[in-house]
């Protein structure tokens, strides 16, 4: 009897919870969209950032040391390959396993720095483009038609030519050049809620405009940019190990995947493992992001849920 | 639509000019042409000499004028680094970026619409998982590894192609392949998704609804009507391709545009390097008003908005 009564009440409980209160039924919600993740993605992104902080830890070697006596040795399951270098090493004897494990820690600065400052950029002008339309919104379209027009690799290229490579100018030519895609969106958000009618309230009843775009339009427009945010991590990853690539970004010894696929292409013809494995890191990690962009858009995004 | 495509013009040529104006400042925050242009033994008068010579002497604002006046004439000025015009060694590189461009847009094309098509006709099919899937991948793959990776495998092992240089088809297909496997997996996406918005569109539910065939649904109904968008998608890619191939005729070695506009850069030759940011951006804006006036113009909807 006692039992039995107990189970009602559990079940009880579980009504209140879930269907109540407004508080629980947002919960239950962020459970089921957080149950939709995808595992493979998750795990990707789980594994940069545990390489990226744990580097020391993980990574066998060091991953600047020079041994040139154990240069160019293959991954273990080829001949002449050992335990010892599981992914072989470099022209200078370098760890390839050890330098793409602290390699992480770069892309992973790059990633989420370089998605914060043009994020912010771009949100920033989209939201007022969008508030206060008129001749504010056309210059600011216009910078992003002139933005979109240049071929903005030559533009990155150019402005690190000037200013000097290293892992702040990367940042900041990022931030300079990637937040129109933001500014668009965001910009169409803020155009249409400007017109809502609680906003009209707000402009109604005297509310200063600095407080209304950032406690009434900002808010709602958090959404998409962190949907493109994370769309966009992927993308930053690539452009760094592009200008690497070049030799106008991280300066060596350090080790990034865009410079180890430089040095790797010089070797190409008889050490294969060098520039293969770097990419295959970039290629996941830009893959895992993607995932992840892809599913935060069908969760946060209503018209796409209208869609799917 | 005149008024629509009249202002689509005017908004084209403020963009051209915004972007001449943005060379100027670039070239200007790169550094001083004559510490360039002078050995490092230069008396002081030489260097006032070159300065006046290249007008560097004057008040920044008519410097500007003079630029923009010289640019609209397609005079970039000499190039730093060769006894040439900037604007002829950009124009003798053209024939080499715009093969390269075509031949990689065709194959784009050929992945691309076969692969975004059947993912949305078989939508949720295993089809549709594979094609994406690969769309995905494609994304994620960093097209300047993806040429090693070709280098790798069909120079090196296979000895099928020649792993860099200019030259006829066996030239061009690696880097066009390495230029179109990015490109071919964001159109293949964008054609998925076009095809998908049509097939929820009233009319294709009634042409099915009256018996229509599938196969006519989707060549007369679905296939026409996102025709246009696939050319959009298409033509801007071909418009960023120009300007966008830089790293793949860096690892190539062919001598196009990028090829040119990267060793300007690592020359600090002004001239080119506007010349070709200039080029490129107008070459990227012409072709994304063409698209919007043949798509105001078979789009009634467009215009009016």
């Amino acid at each position: 009897m006692r039992r039995d009564l107990g189970g009602v009440r559990k079940d009880l409980n579980l009504i209140d919870v879930g269907k109540g209160t407004a508080k629980g039924e947002r919960i239950l919600k962020l459970k089921k969209q957080f149950r939709r993740i995808p595992k493979a993605a998750a795990l990707i992104i789980l594994l940069l950032l545990v390489c990226a902080i744990f580097s020391p830890l993980i990574a066998p070697h060091d991953p600047i040391k020079q041994n040139l006596a154990n240069a160019l040795k293959p991954p273990f399951w080829q001949k002449g390959g050992s335990m010892g270098n599981i992914l072989g090493t470099d022209n200078l004897g370098r760890d390839i396993l050890s330098r793409i494990i602290y390699g992480a820690r770069i892309s992973v600065i790059v990633g989420f720095a370089g998605v914060l400052f043009s994020g912010i950029l771009g949100t920033f002008l989209g939201v007022i483009a969008g508030y206060f339309g008129g001749k504010i919104d056309a210059v600011i379209m216009r910078l992003t038609d002139i933005m979109l027009s240049l071929p903005y690799i030559l533009i990155a290229i150019a402005i690190i030519g000037a200013i000097g490579p290293g892992l702040t100018n990367i940042i900041i030519v990022l931030g300079i050049t990637q937040w129109v895609g933001y500014t668009r969106i965001i910009r169409f958000e803020a155009m249409s809620l400007s017109k809502s009618e609680f906003i009209e309230m707000a402009v109604i009843s005297g509310t200063r405009w600095s407080r209304i775009l950032l406690v009434h339009i900002l808010p709602n427009v958090l959404n998409s940019a962190v949907v493109l945010g994370t769309l966009d991590v992927g993308k930053m990853i690539i452009f760094e190990a592009a200008l690497s690539f070049l030799g106008l970004g991280v300066k060596p010894p350090t080790a990034s995947w865009g410079g180890m696929l430089a040095d790797g292409r010089i070797y190409l013809t008889f050490a294969w493992w060098l520039a293969t494995f770097p990419g295959i890191a970039i290629a996941i990690t830009v893959l895992g992001g993607n995932l992840l962009g892809d599913w935060l858009r069908d969760e946060l995004d209503p018209r796409h849920q209208l869609k799917a | 639509m005149g008024a629509y495509i009249v202002r689509r013009l005017l908004q084209s040529i403020i963009v051209i000019f915004g972007v001449i104006i943005i060379t100027f400042v670039i070239s200007r925050v790169l550094g001083d042409p004559v510490t360039l242009l002078l050995p490092p033994e230069a008396t002081p008068e030489q260097r006032a000499y070159l300065t006046r010579d290249l007008g560097l002497d004057r008040p920044l604002y008519i410097q500007l004028v003079v630029y923009v006046g010289k640019v609209l004439k397609g005079d970039f000025g000499q190039s730093f680094r060769h006894q040439e015009p900037a604007m002829k060694l950009l124009l003798d590189r053209v024939p080499a970026s715009l093969y390269l461009s075509l031949i990689a847009t065709l194959i784009s094309v050929c992945i691309a619409l076969p692969l975004g098509i059947i993912s949305a006709i078989k939508r949720g099919t295993i089809f549709d998982q594979v094609g994406m899937t690969l769309a995905l991948l494609g994304q994620s793959i960093p097209a300047f590894w993806a040429g090693i990776m070709l280098i790798l495998l069909f120079a090196v092992q296979l000895g099928w192609f020649p792993p860099s240089g200019y030259g006829g088809l066996k030239h061009v297909i690696l880097p066009a392949l390495t230029l179109a496997l990015f490109f071919s997996a964001a159109t293949a996406r964008l054609t998925r998704s076009s095809i998908l918005d049509v097939l929820d569109m009233d009319y294709v539910r009634y042409a099915r609804l009256k018996g229509v065939p599938e196969f006519v649904v989707i060549m007369r109904h679905v296939l026409r009507n996102t025709f246009i968008t696939i050319l959009n998608i298409v033509a801007l890619q071909l418009g960023l391709l120009l300007g966008g191939a830089v790293i793949t005729e860096f690892i190539f070695s062919w001598p196009g545009i990028g090829r040119l506009s990267l060793d300007a850069i690592y020359n600090r030759d002004y001239p080119v390097i506007q010349a070709t940011v200039v080029v490129a951006a107008s070459f990227f804006v012409v072709i994304n008003l063409l698209v919007d006036i043949i798509y105001s113009a078979t789009d009634p909807r467009v215009s009016r908005k």
